[in-house]
C-alpha cells in the first residue's frame, strides 16, 4: 500500500535525507521518501503490517530531529 | 515569520543587544566567560539542546552537534566574544535560511493552487455544492464564471471563454462550446457551463498534473544522486580533517591552542547543508516552472537528459500534422466547376463514415438533402457507387475508375485520392491529406538553434507523404512505410548513432507509440493527457500539441542544469576557499559561518530564480 502522509517541523534538508534512508531500511518498506519541500512523506510498504511500519517511521524521523512529526 | 521564528528573532536581538554592551564592560579572566555566556545562551540554548537530544540518539555528524562544539570550542580558546558571534550568526543565518525556505514552499504551494475545491453538482433539480471526488461520472455540474473547472467533461448547455494559463501556460482564453471537452484546471471566464462529467476526479487533468509534479522528486537526476553520496561522506571526512588539524601540526610546532582554533573553522564549515537544499531546490523549481508552461516533467532526471538532447524524433500523424484530413485541393475535370465536383463528391460520401468521407462533407460545409441519394454501396477496398440524382455516380480510387474503364487525369501530388465519375464520365478528383501544423516549421528550427543536431521523421504513412511532409517542416531525415516495431527498430540504430553525451528525444502523440516512447532516452508524448497509455509511456508530456513547447521544454532544462551546477560550484567552492584559509589560519569563524548558512540562503534564492523565469 502506497500513502502520503504529511510532516511537521521537517527543518533541514539533510535531515529530510537521512530520515527517507533509515525509513527504507524499515523491514517491510517498499520505498520511502521525505520531501523536504512539500513537507510529506511517500511510504510504500506491505499491507499487513502498515500501521506498526508508520509507526516505526515516526520513531525514525523523532531520532534524527526530536521536533519532526508525522501527521496521521 | 511564524512564531517558532519570532521567537528566535528576539533572542537574536536580546543576545545582539547584551553582546555589545559587554563591548563596553571591562572585565578579566572568569567573570569575562561567566558574562559572555549570559548572550551565548540565550541566542544558543535551543542549538546546544538540540545537539544534547541528537547526541542521545546517536546523530552525531548534525550541523546543531557540530555549531555547539565549534562554538565550546571557541570559549575553551577563550576567544569569548568569537563564540557568542560565531552562535549569534549561525542562528541569523538560519533564521534567514528558514524564512527563505519558507517562501519557496509558498511558492510551491501557489504553484500547485489549481486544485478545486467544491464542485457545483445537479441533483434530483437542486445544485449542491459538493467536494470534487463525490462528483459521479455522467452527472452534470455547473460552472459560474470565475469559478475553476473542477473535473474534465463534456460541454451540455452554455458558451464561454476558459483560461487555460494554468494548465498550458497560454494566456489566450479558449472557447467553449456545447459538445466540447472541456480539462478540469482551467478558469470559466464569461458565461455559465453545464458540463457532464466523463472522468472521476483521481483521474482528471488536474490531479493526474499534481500528482506528476509531486512525485517528480522521487526520480532523482544524476547530479542529485552525486550530491547524496559526496554528503555522505564529505561531513565525517571534513571532521576527520579538523581533528587531524587540531592535533597533528602542534606536535611538530606547538601551539594547540591556536591549531584547535583553526580546527573549529572546519567544523563550521563541514555542515553539507546548501548543497543538499540547492540542488533538489533547483530541480523542483524547473520542473515547477515547466509545469507552469504545460510542460509536465515526471522527474528531475529527465529534466537532466532533456537538457542534452542531440536528436530529436518526431512521429509524424498527430505530432507534425494535425492528425485530420482536410481537403487539400479540388481539380475538376471539363465542364466542372470546382464547386460542383464537390458538391458531387459530399453527395456520394454521405453515407461513408471513412475519415476521408467527413473531411469532403466538411468542406462542402452545407446540408446533405438525403433524398437526392440513392442505393449507395461500398466497392469494397475502392470506394462507393451510388445514384445521385438519378444519375450514377462512381467514388474512389484508381482501381475503381480503371475497372469501370473511365479514363481519368491522374494527381501527381502525395496525398490521398478521390476519383469521381458521372454517368461513366470522368468528373475530377479531390486530394485529401494531413496538414502540417502552422508551427512546425519554426519550431523545428528552433530546435536546430538550440543546437539539436539532428531531427528525424518516422511515419507509417506512404514515402512520397512523408517526404512531402518532412520537407515542408525542414525534418533532416525520413523513415516512411514504418510499421510501429520497424519505429522500434529505427529509434534503436538512431540510439546507437548519437554521440557521446547526446540524448534521443521522441516525440509522439501517444497513439499506438507506447513501445518507442519508452525506448527513447526521453519520451515525449504530445496532447497527450487524454490518453492513459501516453502518460504512462512517456516521461515529459505536454498538455496541449504546440510543438514550439518542445524548444521551451529544452530551454527550461538547460536553466535549470545552469542553476543546479551555479549552486553546486558556488557552495563546495566558497567551503572549499575557507576550508583552505581556515588551515593556513586566514579565515576567521565568520567566514566559516558565512560558508554555511550563507551559502545555504543564497542557493536557495539562486534555486527559486527558476520558478519566476517560468512566467515568460
Amino acid at each position: 500500500m502506497k500513502k502520503v502522509f504529511r510532516m511537521e517541523n521537517v527543518d533541514c534538508a539533510n535531515c529530510a535525507a537521512k530520515m527517507s534512508d533509515a525509513i527504507r531500511k524499515l523491514d517491510g518498506v517498499n520505498s520511502a521518501t521525505v520531501n523536504f519541500l512539500t513537507q510529506k512523506l511517500t511510504l510504500d510498504a506491505d499491507d499487513a503490517r502498515f500501521s506498526s511500519i508508520v509507526k516505526q517511521a515516526q520513531a525514525c524521523c523523532k531520532k534524527i530531529d526530536p521536533d519532526c512529526e508525522i501527521l496521521f | 515569520m511564524t512564531r517558532k521564528q519570532k521567537k528566535q528573532l528576539a533572542r537574536i536581538i536580546i543576545a545582539a543587544v547584551l553582546y555589545f554592551v559587554l563591548y563596553a564592560v571591562p572585565a578579566e579572566g572568569w567573570l569575562q566567560l561567566v558574562l559572555y555566556l549570559i548572550p551565548y545562551l540565550v541566542v544558543g540554548w535551543p542549538v546546544l539542546w538540540k545537539a544534547a537530544r541528537n547526541i542521545k540518539n546517536g546523530q552525531v555528524f548534525d550541523e546543531h552537534f557540530l555549531m555547539s562544539l565549534a562554538t565550546i570550542g571557541a570559549f575553551a580558546c577563550r576567544e569569548y566574544p568569537e563564540a557568542v558571534a560565531v552562535m549569534l550568526f549561525f542562528q541569523i543565518g538560519e533564521l534567514f535560511e528558514q524564512i527563505a525556505v519558507g517562501r519557496s514552499r509558498r511558492s510551491i504551494a501557489a504553484l500547485m493552487d489549481i486544485r478545486p475545491d467544491t464542485a457545483e453538482v445537479e441533483r434530483g433539480g437542486e445544485v449542491l455544492t459538493v467536494s470534487p471526488d463525490e462528483v459521479a461520472l455522467e452527472e452534470t455540474i455547473v460552472i459560474k464564471p470565475g469559478e475553476r473547472v473542477p473535473l474534465d467533461g463534456v460541454v451540455l448547455e452554455g458558451e464561454s471563454m476558459l483560461n487555460t494559463a494554468a494548465l498550458t501556460g497560454e494566456s489566450v482564453p479558449r472557447r467553449a462550446v456545447p459538445g466540447e471537452r472541456i480539462l478540469s484546471g482551467c478558469i470559466n471566464e464569461t458565461g455559465v457551463l453545464r458540463v457532464q462529467v466523463d472522468t472521476c476526479f483521481a483521474e482528471s487533468t488536474v490531479s493526474r498534473i499534481l500528482d506528476l509534479v509531486e512525485n517528480s522528486a522521487e526520480k532523482k537526476a544524476r547530479v542529485e544522486h552525486f550530491i547524496t553520496r559526496f554528503a555522505r561522506w564529505y561531513t565525517p571526512a571534513v571532521v576527520l580533517c579538523a581533528v587531524l588539524l587540531a592535533f597533528l601540526p602542534p606536535i611538530f610546532v606547538g601551539n594547540l591552542w591556536g591549531w584547535v582554533h583553526r580546527a573549529l573553522i572546519f567544523l563550521v564549515v563541514s555542515c553539507p547543508c546548501a548543497l543538499v537544499i540547492s540542488v533538489p531546490l533547483s530541480f523542483f523549481g524547473g520542473i515547477g516552472g515547466a509545469s507552469k508552461q504545460g510542460i509536465l516533467v515526471k522527474g528531475g532526471n529527465y529534466l537532466e537528459a532533456l537538457a542534452h538532447a542531440g536528436i530529436v524524433v518526431f512521429d509524424k500523424t498527430g505530432t507534425l500534422t494535425r492528425g485530420t484530413f482536410a481537403v487539400q485541393e479540388l481539380c475538376p475535370a471539363s465542364g466542372q466547376t470546382r464547386e460542383s465536383l464537390l458538391e458531387l463528391a459530399a453527395y456520394a460520401e454521405h453515407y461513408s463514415d471513412h475519415p476521408i468521407a467527413r473531411s469532403i462533407e466538411e468542406a462542402y460545409g452545407k446540408p446533405i438533402d438525403q433524398s437526392r441519394i440513392q442505393n449507395a454501396a461500398e466497392e469494397s477496398g475502392r470506394g462507393i457507387s451510388v445514384m445521385v440524382d438519378g444519375e450514377p455516380v462512381l467514388a474512389g480510387n484508381l482501381r475503381l475508375m480503371e475497372e469501370a474503364k473511365i479514363a481519368v487525369i491522374p494527381q501527381k501530388q502525395p496525398g490521398t485520392v478521390v476519383y469521381l465519375a458521372k454517368n461513366g464520365v470522368f468528373a475530377g478528383s479531390l486530394r485529401i491529406a494531413d496538414e502540417l501544423k502552422p508551427e512546425a516549421k519554426d519550431a523545428v528550427m528552433a530546435l536546430k538553434s538550440l543546437g539539436v543536431r539532428q531531427t528525424v521523421m518516422l511515419t507509417g504513412d506512404n514515402p512520397a507523404i512523408g517526404e512531402a511532409v518532412g520537407q515542408a517542416a525542414g525534418i533532416d531525415d525520413v523513415h516512411a512505410g514504418l510499421l510501429p516495431a520497424d519505429k522500434v527498430s529505427w529509434v534503436e540504430t538512431l540510439l546507437q548513432q548519437k554521440k557521446k553525451g547526446e540524448r534521443l528525444v521522441f516525440v509522439g502523440d501517444g497513439v499506438n507509440d507506447g513501445p518507442v516512447l519508452t525506448r527513447a532516452d526521453i519520451g515525449l508524448a504530445m496532447g497527450g493527457l487524454g490518453s492513459d497509455a501516453a502518460v504512462e509511456a512517456a516521461d515529459i508530456v505536454l498538455i496541449d500539441d504546440n510543438l514550439q513547447k518542445l524548444a521551451a521544454a529544452i530551454r527550461s532544462a538547460r536553466r535549470t542544469m545552469r542553476i543546479v551546477y551555479q549552486n553546486i560550484i558556488f557552495a563546495l567552492g566558497v567551503k572549499g576557499i575557507v576550508l583552505i584559509l581556515g588551515a593556513l589560519g586566514l579565515a576567521n569563524m565568520w567566514a566559516a559561518v558565512f560558508a554555511d548558512v550563507g551559502v545555504s540562503v543564497i542557493a536557495i534564492l539562486n534555486a527559486m530564480r527558476m520558478l519566476r523565469f517560468s512566467s515568460k
